[in-house]
């Protein structure tokens, strides 16, 4: 049977992977795209980081935040977490035919705000406007420049015994969509779509000795933190009951049948960082609003190369997959 | 460690030792009892087993590929629950998602409410949905085809796959090849139907049964239950999930059950034809019945891969038992239900193995 694209494929998950590491790898084969960084490591006259990502997330208004706040802060973190200083951003929009004007401009006017708040500047752009129907009202793409300030980020960097950090609550923006989208539950619950460069520099500035940064966004925690280790000699060991949760996540993802650990994050990042710096580097994140409810919650271990693995609440044990692809609703 | 379920697990220790195995018939249980990871946590010789309890996998396959063929229908809507899209039907890769790829509509909701919605919204188009689950979702179902009724939303229909468990527990103990010693009683259904819904078991077979909410430490409250029970040699009914759960079950819920639906023989995936099982709308609703509306058939289907979701339905094996199960059969490429429905045995083996 012929393979189609199906939702799964954008789900962040494995079938994402197996898209990327089995067709646009190889169509394009060179080493900046071979690292599959969050970022591509440019070599010229001044060291960059340089990143894309496009957005279609629905609703394009959703509780925290728009798809132009999110494009910007998504892309300006995929530069951070590469070790870069975010400084340029192209802006793409692919507009569907009946989108009322005053949408794009809040839309704009949002992601002008973001850019001012991660201190970059949109400086170049596109625009294509698609027959109604051919679209979902607004589509945008952001690729972004950065000046690479600390480089050498990279999971092979990790050692056992590292610490794993994690910036604060897992799972807010994903669920937030959800419960916007299924439209049955009222909640205050928000996305936490924000840029993460200020948190980033202030981590730096500890000169604690940090292996590796990235942030979970689809795919969510658990995937990233198998991204660490698959083919590694090392583990990563999390505590489930040092995940910070929000109480309307848990709520609402046992009510929805989503694990948050699979839930998209936009506003956090992931830290893998030796042990003794692990308490130093967590108060000066937690000096920063966008940092405040950080935290240790797990351990790189050796006793399980490859595998990310949970102690359970109860005490039980078992592992940790990546997405296998969209989460999706549940019967009961 | 969450200190009401530690103190279920040291109760459960201090019983004496023994062999027994336990079987769970419902997927959230199954679920559930694979995140917290509780399999780690017994006593050796403790086994707990999945029953028939995942609606999903107990469809089937000859339902599933006739529901792929309908979503093809031009002018219609097929509107079903999450865990339906991407179920595989007897051919591997074809599944409603994959139709949809094709161009089929296809729609996920939360409530089979949502899809009288749909229809409402649709006038010109036909909104099926797709009436899967046990007694727990029967009552939804049947709420939402008397909803439409009253709204006069007349493009609306439900394919009633609906099952009931009674049944299909009775079936699966005639069987010579099963061999279960206790039952944990699925919470879910029990809220409707009532714990009472269960004393067949203690009373006919004198098998222990234990009605059990969801939490950890419900499971492992009602596992203690069960297993005391089984070392005094008693079988007796109880219910450890009184907080949801009475003798009766929801006499609302239940009125609205019998109103709508009537009982008639289906098929079940591992247990095959079982009379009294399923539940399919009343002759008085027939306009809103798209087996009526659509003439839906479904064609006896072939298998033609080593798949065991049958066998793992009926405990008759494990997943990892399983040729395909984690090799062939994953989730992103399943070739059984049980491994895409998030309430399936082989989707909680696989994507909760423990360590």
């Amino acid at each position: 049977m012929d393979e189609l694209i199906t939702l799964d494929y954008g789900s962040g998950g494995k079938k994402t992977a197996r898209l990327i590491e089995e067709y646009i790898v190889p169509a394009f084969e060179n080493p900046a795209l071979r690292a599959l960084g969050d970022g591509a490591l440019l070599s010229g006259a001044e060291k960059l980081v340089f990143s894309t990502d496009s957005f279609v997330v629905d609703p394009i208004f959703f509780p925290g935040g728009d798809i132009g706040r999110l494009a910007v802060c998504g892309t300006v973190n995929d530069l951070c977490m590469g070790g870069g200083t975010p400084k340029y951003l192209s802006c793409a929009l692919i507009l569907e035919e009946g989108l009322p004007l005053r949408d794009l401009e809040r839309v704009l006017a949002s992601m002008r705000a973001a850019a001012d708040e991660a201190g970059v500047q949109i400086v170049t752009g596109d625009t294509k406007v698609v027959e109604r129907g051919r679209g979902d009202k607004i589509y945008v793409n952001t690729a972004g420049v950065g000046f690479l300030e600390h480089p050498g980020l990279c999971p092979d960097a990790i050692r056992p015994g590292d610490a794993v950090l994690v910036s604060g609550t897992i799972g807010d923006h994903g669920t937030a969509i959800m419960l916007a989208r299924s439209g049955m539950l009222q909640s205050d619950l928000c996305s936490d779509c924000a840029p993460l460069g200020a948190l980033c520099e202030a981590m730096f500035e500890t000169g604690a000795a940090i292996r590796v940064l990235r942030d979970p966004t689809r795919g969510g925690v658990a995937t990233t933190l198998c991204e660490f280790v698959e083919g590694r000699s090392f583990g990563i060991e999390l505590q489930e009951e040092a995940l910070p949760l929000r109480g309307e996540v848990q709520a609402a993802c046992a009510l929805l049948g989503l694990d948050p650990l699979y839930c998209a994050n936009e506003g956090k990042l992931l830290c893998v960082v030796a042990p003794e710096d692990a308490e130093r580097l967590l108060a000066a994140m937690r000096r920063r609003p966008e940092g405040k409810d950080a935290v240790c919650i797990g351990t790189v271990t050796e006793r399980y190369p490859g595998r990310l693995t949970l102690q359970t609440a109860p005490g039980g044990s078992r592992m940790l997959q990546k997405l296998s692809g969209a989460q999706l609703p549940r019967i009961c | 460690m969450h200190a009401e379920a530690a103190f279920w697990l040291e109760e459960i220790r201090k019983l004496p030792p023994l062999q027994a195995r336990l079987m769970e018939v419902c997927g959230t249980h199954t679920m559930s009892i694979a995140r917290a990871g509780l399999k780690t946590l017994l006593p050796p010789g403790v086994e707990l087993l999945s029953g028939p309890g995942c609606p999903v996998c107990v469809t089937a396959s000859e339902q599933i590929d006739a529901a792929l063929t309908l979503a093809m229908e031009p002018r219609l809507i097929l509107a079903c629950y999450g865990d339906m899209l991407r179920v595989p039907g007897s051919v591997p890769g074809d599944s409603l998602q994959r139709r949809r790829a094709q161009g089929a509509r296809v729609e996920l909701v939360y409530s089979p409410l949502d899809a009288v919605g749909l229809a409402a919204k649709n006038p010109d188009k036909e909104v099926v949905f797709l009436g899967v689950g046990f007694e727990t979702t029967a009552p939804g179902t049947a709420a939402a085809v008397l909803a439409a009724r009253e709204q006069g939303v007349k493009n609306f229909s439900v394919w009633s796959m609906l099952k009931t468990v009674e049944p299909a527990l009775r079936a699966l103990l005639a069987q010579k090849d099963v061999s279960v010693q206790a039952f944990l009683c699925p919470g879910h259904v029990a809220t409707i139907i009532g714990a009472e819904g269960f004393r067949f078991l203690p009373e006919e077979y004198g098998l222990p049964a234990v009605v059990g909410g969801f939490e950890p430490a419900e499971i492992l409250r009602a596992l203690y239950l069960l297993l005391r029970q089984l070392s005094e040699g008693r079988a007796a009914l109880e219910n450890a999930y009184p907080r949801a759960v009475r003798a009766q079950g929801n006499q609302l819920a239940r009125a609205m059950l019998e109103r709508c639906l009537r009982a008639r023989r289906d098929c079940w995936r591992g247990l095959g034809e079982i009379e009294n099982s399923g539940l399919g709308l009343r002759e008085e609703l027939a306009a809103f019945d798209a087996e009526k509306k659509f003439g839906v058939s479904t064609p006896s289907a072939k298998q033609t891969t080593a798949c065991r979701c049958g066998d793992v339905i009926c405990g008759r094996c494990r997943p990892g038992d399983c040729p395909l199960f984690g090799a062939k059969c994953t989730p992103e490429d399943p070739v059984g239900p049980c491994m895409v429905s998030s309430e399936g045995a082989c989707a909680a083996a696989y994507q909760y193995q423990t360590v």
